[in-house]
């Protein structure tokens, strides 16, 4: 299972990759791996405020249905319309072209509390 | 996504070979089986397309032998057992007095005074309880064989393929809902033509402690036909897109098994049974509801339990929903009132407190490709 070093990550499994304001976010392999293969998801609209760890949307899988947690608060300024034809995106490439939104953070002090990888990969192992 | 404590779960003979193959284990009727492998839509396209191999040990036998046999079981099940021969299946109820479902279940008549079930995995012992108790003044011996059994399932159109290159039985001289006893890879089971996926498949019931050796070889002889291994998640699609009723989501103890469309299996005429005068009323006074197939026409996946709409008034509740991998589309099975049965009514699934549009289709919701 892959744990990117450079990225945070949520109890909840989602990663975000922080760039001066701007953080892009998605759900972590571990995530995908445990939802299974994935048939849509429901991302939020551009603009749209949000406040770390309020739900953004949602991911369906064959499976089952889990909502996808805020990890900063901000306004989204990009979501990944590829998703929309090829939801499988976040199987295949989870840190990759699997991103979810991308959210010009507001509140920099926001980034607090996120896991490192060796904390989140700790995590997974106790969840596995 | 925590998942439940593994303790006190049963295991099936296969377990070594679920977690070499890279299975995901979770529990699922006190057993810990596997969810899936490669992942539901690849295993389910592979079934539908080639052939995969299914653990399905956990499912319960129960074996009924004796002089008085037929006759017991004319009274414990709704389908007609006297016209049944050595050798074929029959599917069947077995119901309470209310006319609610016990189980459903597969009979299998080795002689006329002798019979085995095979039953859900979720009911086997509450199931061989009220064999046993029913059974008490009839000349018969029932015995619970679940232990002693292991069962795997192959199915897809290469199955045939698959398993001659193994078995002594001339599979194409079986029909569809036929069994033998017979030999695979030198070990003697019982070889029947039936399963759970709408495809062609068999059905084997094996000693379990040879049944890795034997899923081995199914696996090393399936691999120039692309076999896979099949998770109990693509068990899931794969019944729900032929339509087939789940014991605890479409039927349960309650009265409604005419209600879900199975009244082909409940024999008014055959004389009396368990279960059979409720019935027979619910059937004169005619039927209220109906278990409809549901198919969403935007993106979405009904699940169990999600409202089902028209024109924003509830009017039923999903009973089992997925995604089909066949159809790219969400699909369901739901109770309704008969005003709203009918093929191509337009309804709404209440999904995130949002209204999808769907409408009513006759399952199966893809064409089954059983051998007949």
């Amino acid at each position: 299972m892959e744990i990117p070093n450079d990225l945070l990550y949520t109890i909840e499994h989602e990663w975000v990759r922080l760039k001066d304001n701007r953080a892009t976010i998605g759900i972590s392999d571990f995530a995908q791996s445990q939802l299974g293969d994935v048939v849509f998801v429901e991302l939020p609209a551009e603009g749209m405020e949000l406040t770390k760890e309020n739900t953004f949307g949602v991911v369906e899988s064959v499976k089952t249905v889990s909502d996808v947690y805020v990890p900063v608060t901000g306004k989204v300024v990009a979501i990944n319309k590829d998703l929309e034809s090829q939801p499988d995106l976040v199987n295949s490439d989870p840190y990759g072209k699997g991103w979810m939104i991308e959210i010009e953070v507001s509140d920099s002090s926001s980034g607090e509390g996120l896991l490192k990888a060796e904390q989140y990969a700790e995590q997974c192992k106790n969840q596995e | 996504m925590s998942q439940d404590s593994s303790e006190n779960l049963k295991t099936t003979p296969l377990f070594d070979i679920h977690k070499e193959l890279g299975g995901k284990l979770v529990p699922f009727a006190g057993w810990n089986m596997p969810i899936q492998f490669a992942g539901v839509v690849a295993e389910h396209t592979c079934v539908r397309e080639k052939v995969g191999l299914f653990d399905v040990s956990h499912m319960g036998e129960i074996e009924i032998e004796g002089k008085d046999a037929k006759r017991f079981l004319q009274y414990l099940l709704s389908n007609d057992i006297e016209k049944m021969s050595d050798g074929t299946i029959l599917y069947s109820l077995m119901c309470y007095k209310n006319g609610g479902v016990v189980d459903d279940l597969l009979v299998h008549r080795f002689s006329e005074d002798h019979y085995f079930l095979c039953v859900n995995a979720s009911n086997s012992d509450k199931d061989y309880e009220w064999v046993a108790r029913h059974s008490a003044s009839y000349d018969v011996k029932t015995k619970n064989t679940s232990a002693d059994t292991a069962q795997l399932a192959l199915q897809g159109p290469e199955s045939e393929k698959v398993l001659q290159s193994l078995c002594d039985v001339s599979l194409n001289d079986l029909s569809y809902y036929n069994f033998k006893k017979g030999k695979v890879d030198d070990i003697e089971g019982i070889i029947s033509r039936t399963g759970y996926t709408g495809e062609d498949g068999f059905e084997l019931y094996l000693p379990p402690e040879k049944v890795a050796d034997v899923c081995r070889s199914l696996m090393r002889q399936g691999e120039p036909f692309g076999i896979q291994p099949i998770g109990l998640g693509a068990r899931d699609t794969l019944r729900l897109e032929m339509g087939y009723a789940l014991y605890g989501n479409e039927i349960d103890d309650q009265p409604t098994p005419l209600e879900a469309g199975l009244g082909w299996v409940i024999k008014f005429n055959k004389g009396e049974f368990i279960g059979r005068e409720p019935l027979l009323q619910q059937k004169e006074q005619g039927l209220r509801r109906k278990l409809v197939g549901i198919k969403l026409l935007t993106r979405g996946v009904p699940r169990s339990h999600y409202r089902v709409l028209k024109e924003g008034e509830p009017v039923g509740e999903i009973t089992s929903g997925t995604f089909s991998p066949s159809l790219n589309t969400g699909v369901g099975l739901c109770y309704v009132s008969k005003e709203y049965s009918g093929v191509g009514t337009r309804l709404e699934v209440e999904i995130r407190n949002q209204s999808v549009p769907a409408e009513v289709v006759r399952p199966p919701f893809v064409p089954g490709h059983v051998k007949k």
